[in-house]
């Protein structure tokens, strides 16, 4: 009984990324999910602060999601915490001193961090702040090169850049677990990568996805609107098996012009299984076809573990599907050419989204996730804007903005039923996806009423281009 | 056999499993027929907890079929043996036949209307024509 209650007040902090703010909650949501574990914050939680205390978690909990996130900087196992040194010396020297000493005996080695949030420390006083540190029962060897244990004092400056205080508003201590996965935001970036095109997701959100999608070793996952793949990249870092879709023939194939700057055409080997090569995941890989998501090829049953994708919205890649209005004349024979491409027709963003919804519900397995991106024009968004499916239950909504009058909101949805003959189809309530382009026609209008610099970056980060 | 290792991409059984004609009135599309004019083996690395994740959602016998139509069916049991999760040499069986055995180049046709889907570069292109949907 007394283990199990002191393992209870164990409380772990996560020191998060200040960007992507409103994807950090679902995606640390998601981690713990992964680990059949619920998000228990502390008392004064504040979803914006980079600091998050956080607790009905063992140690291995904590390193699986630090594992995982590209949200989370690191985590601690929090010893003490106060809003001044003096009340961080009081919960300092409350935190049971059989819990310390595993980390501070004297064959150990260690060292003591310094991290500040909203302002920069000088040298000088980051030493003094660890002299202040000396009522601490340290008894190990300081070692910076590679210690055994490493200790962190973090200081939060609020969030208001304009009006940092001299003091800082909440001071912690705690011993560094892990780290979480930055890096892969830097390691994966789309510029090294051999395969891309004009939509190509960037890194960080690519993995974002995953982890709101929890993806897991061992999962098969669909991305019907495949494009060059980046999705399916970030499926396989994290161990699942990938297979995807495109309606463009040149994309799958890995043909026609090049998205680089100082490159004409797409080189012999540039397609979605040497993207996959190139981080090593080759073996995750299962297959890619042409084929139109308003046609499904797919067997009626269910099959997949999550279904990740960014869907065209008609301002850099065109939104179609197969079939024609016109009266084809088609060849005497009776036969097309195997080259023949068939003539597209415009496919409605509404009819694209529930199209989508229906495909998730009859080929996601229960519990399985529908991560996708919807285009908001910010005038008339509203949540109930969301498209619907009784199968389908939402989970997490989060914006991007990408100008002052348009973003777009990553969805998750999560399959709770199967489908059944009696459910209504997919709902999408929004006149902003019906009609050919309407995305486009306000996206543009309201472009062309600005000048320039904020659209521009709004339409390059609707590219990826910036992370 | 000897296993060639492969650059481009390739269709797999596991995708010809869960693939059926989309063809307009057609009422049993399931499974395609398998033309296939160059076939090859590529070495994947096998993963026992995949494949019997896999497992259940297979047509089994639509998966004998595949392989016995490529020539690679080897002695692949034509039912789903008990306990296989246990069954180490039977699920590297199928792991070769889900997911090394590949189809190059060729067509996957839909048994009912005939329709042929063309596999180019180990990719099948399942669109439709414009008059047919």
């Amino acid at each position: 009984m007394a283990t199990s209650s002191s393992r209870s007040c164990l409380q772990y902090l996560f020191h998060l990324a200040h960007d992507n703010l409103e994807f950090r909650l679902p995606e640390i949501r998601s981690l713990l999910a992964l680990r059949s574990k619920s998000f228990h914050p502390s008392e004064n939680f504040n979803e914006q602060s980079p600091f998050w205390c956080l607790g009905s978690l063992s140690e291995e909990d904590v390193r699986s999601v630090m594992a995982r996130s590209v949200c989370a900087k690191s985590a601690f196992e929090l010893w003490g915490h106060g809003r001044t040194h003096s009340e961080l010396r009081t919960s300092l020297l409350n935190y049971p001193s059989e819990k310390m000493r595993p980390y501070m005996h004297k064959e150990s080695t260690y060292k003591i961090n310094i991290e500040s949030f909203n302002k920069s420390l000088l040298l000088k006083d980051k030493i003094k702040k660890i002299n202040a540190l000396d009522y601490l029962p340290f008894e190990g060897t300081v070692c910076l090169t590679n210690p055994q244990h490493i200790f962190c004092l973090l200081e939060d400056y609020g969030t208001d850049c304009r009006n940092i205080p001299e003091h800082p508003n909440h001071i912690y201590f705690g011993r560094w677990i892990a780290d979480g996965q930055r890096e892969l935001i830097c390691s994966f970036s789309v510029k090294k990568r051999h395969f891309i095109g004009n939509t190509s997701m960037n890194a960080g959100l690519s993995f974002i996805m995953a982890n709101h999608a929890k993806v897991k070793e061992n999962d098969l996952i669909f991305d019907p609107f495949v494009g060059t793949g980046s999705l399916l990249v970030a499926c396989s870092h994290f161990g699942a098996y990938v297979c995807g879709t495109d309606i463009d023939y040149n994309i799958i194939h890995g043909k026609g012009l090049s998205s680089r700057k100082n490159q004409k055409w797409r080189g012999p080997d540039e397609n979605i299984r040497a993207n996959l090569r190139q981080y090593g995941t080759e073996k995750m890989y299962v297959d890619v076809m042409v084929s139109d998501a308003s046609k499904p090829v797919w067997r009626n049953t269910a099959l997949f573990d999550a279904i990740i994708t960014d869907p065209p919205y008609g301002i850099r890649e065109s939104t179609r599907k197969t079939g024609s209005h016109k009266n084809i004349t088609k060849p005497p024979n009776g036969t097309y050419a195997e080259s023949h491409v068939p003539v597209s027709q415009v496919y409605h963003l509404s009819d694209i989204l529930s199209d989508l919804l229906n495909f998730s519900a009859h080929h996601l397995l229960m519990g399985g996730r529908l991560v996708y991106w919807l285009p908001v024009y910010k005038p008339e968004y509203c949540e109930e804007r969301i498209p619907v499916h009784p199968c389908l239950r939402l989970i997490s909504n989060c914006e991007q903005p990408l100008s002052s009058h348009t973003s777009r909101r990553l969805i998750t949805m999560e399959k709770i039923k199967e489908p059944e003959e009696l459910d209504n189809p997919a709902y999408v309530s929004d006149g902003l996806y019906q009609g050919h382009n309407t995305f486009r026609k306000k996206y543009f209008s309201a472009r062309n009423k600005k000048s320039g610099k904020e659209e521009e970056q709004a339409q390059m980060l609707m590219e990826n281009k910036i992370s | 056999m000897r296993c060639i290792s492969s650059t481009s991409e390739n269709m797999k059984l596991l995708t010809h499993n869960m693939l059926t004609s989309h063809v307009k009135g057609v009422i049993k599309g399931y499974p395609l027929l398998i033309k296939a004019t160059e076939v090859k083996v590529n070495e994947v690395e096998f993963n026992p907890q995949f494949v019997c994740r896999m497992i259940p959602k297979l047509e089994w016998c639509a998966l004998v079929q595949a392989a016995d139509q490529l020539g690679h069916r080897q002695d692949l049991p034509g039912e789903l043996v008990p306990d296989y999760e246990k069954n180490e040499d039977f699920l590297k069986k199928v792991h070769r036949v889900l997911m090394e055995v590949e189809v190059l180049e060729g067509c996957l046709q839909c048994p009912e209307s005939g329709r042929e889907f063309p596999i180019s570069k180990g990719i099948p292109n399942m669109l439709l024509n414009e008059d047919e949907v």
